[in-house]
């Protein structure tokens, strides 16, 4: 096989990173359940954070969020707010707490707290499922990037992705896929850096992104040459949503972050509730190194794109190696519609003659920029690294709350450590399994799940965990009604609205943004069931009290 | 000084050695700090970024675009840091810190 200098390089960094993720894995080996599923809680705050940035940033943020941005302009913010904002609410109203409330699940707080079983295997079923809609994505990007960057079949690149995550995932574990993140999340950061950088400086001379954006007239330019393609200005707001739904969208998705047990669950492995608190921080600003970036690159590589295509003579423009490539992977379509010779790009779709897949902003960047050969492959890595992060704490979460909350609590409530440790690595495995399963069949409603998995999110854990913390008097009855309205009116609406053609009737909020209407409907109803129905036990309302406060949380990493 | 605690002394070592008025005094200190913070949280974002139209610039981007896709993610990381730091100091005021810290 006849591979080129693109092509080595890539494998060369392929089998670097991967060979580092595996070593990684072995030496950090577990072999006790504490280790296994909040990873001895001895990951000191910063590193916690740079974990938590790779579990958080999956294959669509490295990848499709630029892009995304790019085509939505003013609007592409609810994505930027959304998946930033809600580690506010997370450092400040539920990690603390939770680290010092100590076990190893979302699906524990939630069973101590609310004193039932019934909640527990709710709250389980829910991590089950937010956490599979989120993995299928992951390991479909894993064999996406293969097969673009290095020939081999999606098929193969799936199950090449899947070994690795096996390895040291079942292997170390909560432990084995922290450490093995922290490196993750280096490769990801300077892939995503490399490329901006270079194209902030070729476009403006101001090397760093967030300076460049602000301060250069790159998007006043962007504006007018939209304006005069008969765009609208890319900075104008609410253009494809209206501002309800902007906002609701925006806190629907900070809300729902808030509630997602992969990101929730990181912070159970912290030392203690002060390494919580600056943890979160540290997670936040590694995240928005990369979130604050990406709208930088949106709209150079928009105003780059235009500029080198729009009036190009299609010729010239097919002489450019990377039009040809992208061209021939059908990312990027080139039609001569008015057979004039050169492209027109154009709102009106039978008069526009250059298609732009979004995927194609962030890989193609680097070849635009006409960086060199590494660069492009530092970037396969970076969406591998991405991808397989983000894939490895989705699994932990479906693993620890079928062996830790169902089997070990539920069914088998007198399992020894050996045999709670063997059933959490056989979960992982099969877990393993299913992502790969859905990486190679893709369900093809990827969309819609992961709307439904945030809004889910938002509309159960966010407001059950928030309560059961800030006040005391909610008591069982009221989290299980209030958990039954948020769940059954988010599900009843997002599946209306986008299997059953129904109208999104509640003021337009589209079905990504009613996640914020089931969080209020949650709130409401648990607040008034709760105060209708006998007070929570008094042990109950001891450890809310135990919780609020932070000394004693250190003493549980001492076993 | 209190005496140091035994670890294993249930009760004491999750600060339930404090006074019902000191619990009720840090849990207040603790919401007021979060109230203010989450008041700055959603100005920037829902405020200065959605719902309040400003017709100047900030650099050479509209105000509301730039709090929208730069400005609002920097403010969130700054609260996150000004909660835990002044957090440590009330935790040492009301002395539930934790040991080693």
């Amino acid at each position: 096989m006849d591979l080129s200098v693109t092509e080595l390089w890539t494998l060369a960094f392929v089998i670097l990173t991967f060979g580092a993720y595996l070593y990684i894995g072995y030496t950090n080996r577990v072999r006790d359940t504490k280790g296994f599923f909040v990873a001895g809680q001895g990951v000191p705050p910063v590193f916690n954070g740079m974990a938590t940035a790779a579990d958080w940033m999956s294959a669509a943020s490295f990848i499709s969020m630029a892009g995304l941005i790019s085509f939505m302009g003013y609007d592409g913010a609810v994505y930027l707010m959304g998946w930033t904002g809600g580690y506010v609410l997370l450092a400040l109203l539920l990690a603390p707490y939770l680290r010092k409330f100590g076990k190893f699940t979302v699906p524990d707080f939630v069973g101590d707290r609310y004193y039932s079983q019934t909640a527990r295997i709710v709250a389980a079923i829910c991590a089950v499922f937010v956490s599979l809609t989120y993995v299928a994505g992951q390991m479909r990007g894993v064999g996406v990037v293969f097969s673009r960057f290095l020939g081999v079949s999606i098929t193969g690149g799936v199950l090449i992705g899947m070994t690795v995550v096996a390895f040291f995932a079942v292997l170390g574990g909560m432990k084995g896929i922290t450490w093995t993140q922290v490196a993750q999340y280096s490769v990801l950061i300077v892939a995503f850096l490399i490329p901006s950088v270079a194209i902030s400086q070729k476009l403006t001379g101001n090397p760093i992104p967030q300076l460049s954006f602000t301060f250069s007239d790159i998007t006043a330019k962007l504006n007018q040459i939209q304006v005069d393609l008969g765009f609208t200005e890319y900075t104008a707001p609410f253009q494809n949503k209206t501002q309800l739904d902007v906002l609701c969208i925006t806190l629907a998705l900070m809300v729902g972050t808030a509630g997602l047990p992969h990101v929730i669950v990181r912070f159970y492995t912290v030392p203690s509730v002060r390494a919580a608190r600056y943890s979160a921080g540290w997670a936040l600003l590694f995240i928005a190194l990369l979130y604050t970036t990406a709208p930088a690159l949106a709209a150079f590589a928009r105003y780059n794109l235009i500029d080198s295509l729009h009036e190009t003579p299609i010729e010239e423009a097919r002489s450019m190696e990377w039009v040809s490539s992208w061209e021939a992977t059908g990312l990027l379509g080139l039609d001569d519609k008015n057979g004039d010779g050169r492209l027109q790009l154009s709102p009106n779709a039978e008069l526009n003659e250059i298609q732009i897949d979004r995927d194609i902003i962030v890989l193609s960047t680097p070849e635009v920029a006409g960086l060199a050969p590494w660069v492009i492959a530092l970037v396969a890595a970076g969406g591998l690294a991405a991808a397989l992060s983000t894939a490895a704490g989705l699994m932990l979460v479906i693993s620890s709350s079928l062996s830790h909350d169902i089997y070990a609590k539920l069914i088998h409530p007198g399992a020894s450590e050996r045999e709670r440790l063997f059933v959490g690595r056989v979960m992982i495995f099969l877990a393993v399994c299913v992502a790969g399963y859905f990486g190679i069949h893709p369900p093809g409603f990827v969309a819609e799940v992961v709307a439904f998995a945030f809004g889910l999110a938002a509309a159960s854990f966010f407001p059950v965990i928030l309560l059961g913390i800030f006040d005391k008097r909610t008591n069982r009855e009221g989290a299980i009604a209030g958990m039954l309205v948020g769940i059954g009116f988010t599900s009843f609406y997002i599946i209306g609205n986008r299997f059953f053609g129904m109208d999104a009737f509640l003021f337009g909020i589209s079905a990504q943004g009613i996640g914020t209407v089931g969080m209020l409907l949650n709130l409401v109803t648990t607040l008034v069931v709760s105060r209708w129905t006998p007070a929570p036990p008094l042990e109950v309302q001891e450890m809310v009290e135990s919780v609020r406060v932070p000394r004693g949380a250190g003493e549980a990493s001492a076993h | 000084m209190p005496e140091p605690k035994h670890p294993d002394e249930p009760g004491q070592t999750d600060g339930a050695d404090l006074s019902n008025s000191q619990r009720k005094a840090y849990w207040s200190k603790n919401r007021r700090l979060i109230g203010v913070l989450l008041t700055i949280w959603a100005l920037v974002s829902y405020g200065f970024a959605i719902l309040i139209p400003m017709d100047f610039e900030v650099g050479r981007l509209p105000a509301n675009f730039w709090w929208a896709q730069q400005g609002a993610m920097f403010v969130f990381v700054i609260l996150i840091f000004v909660y835990a730091w002044r957090m440590d100091a009330i935790d040492r005021e009301f002395d539930v810190h934790e040991e080693g810290e």
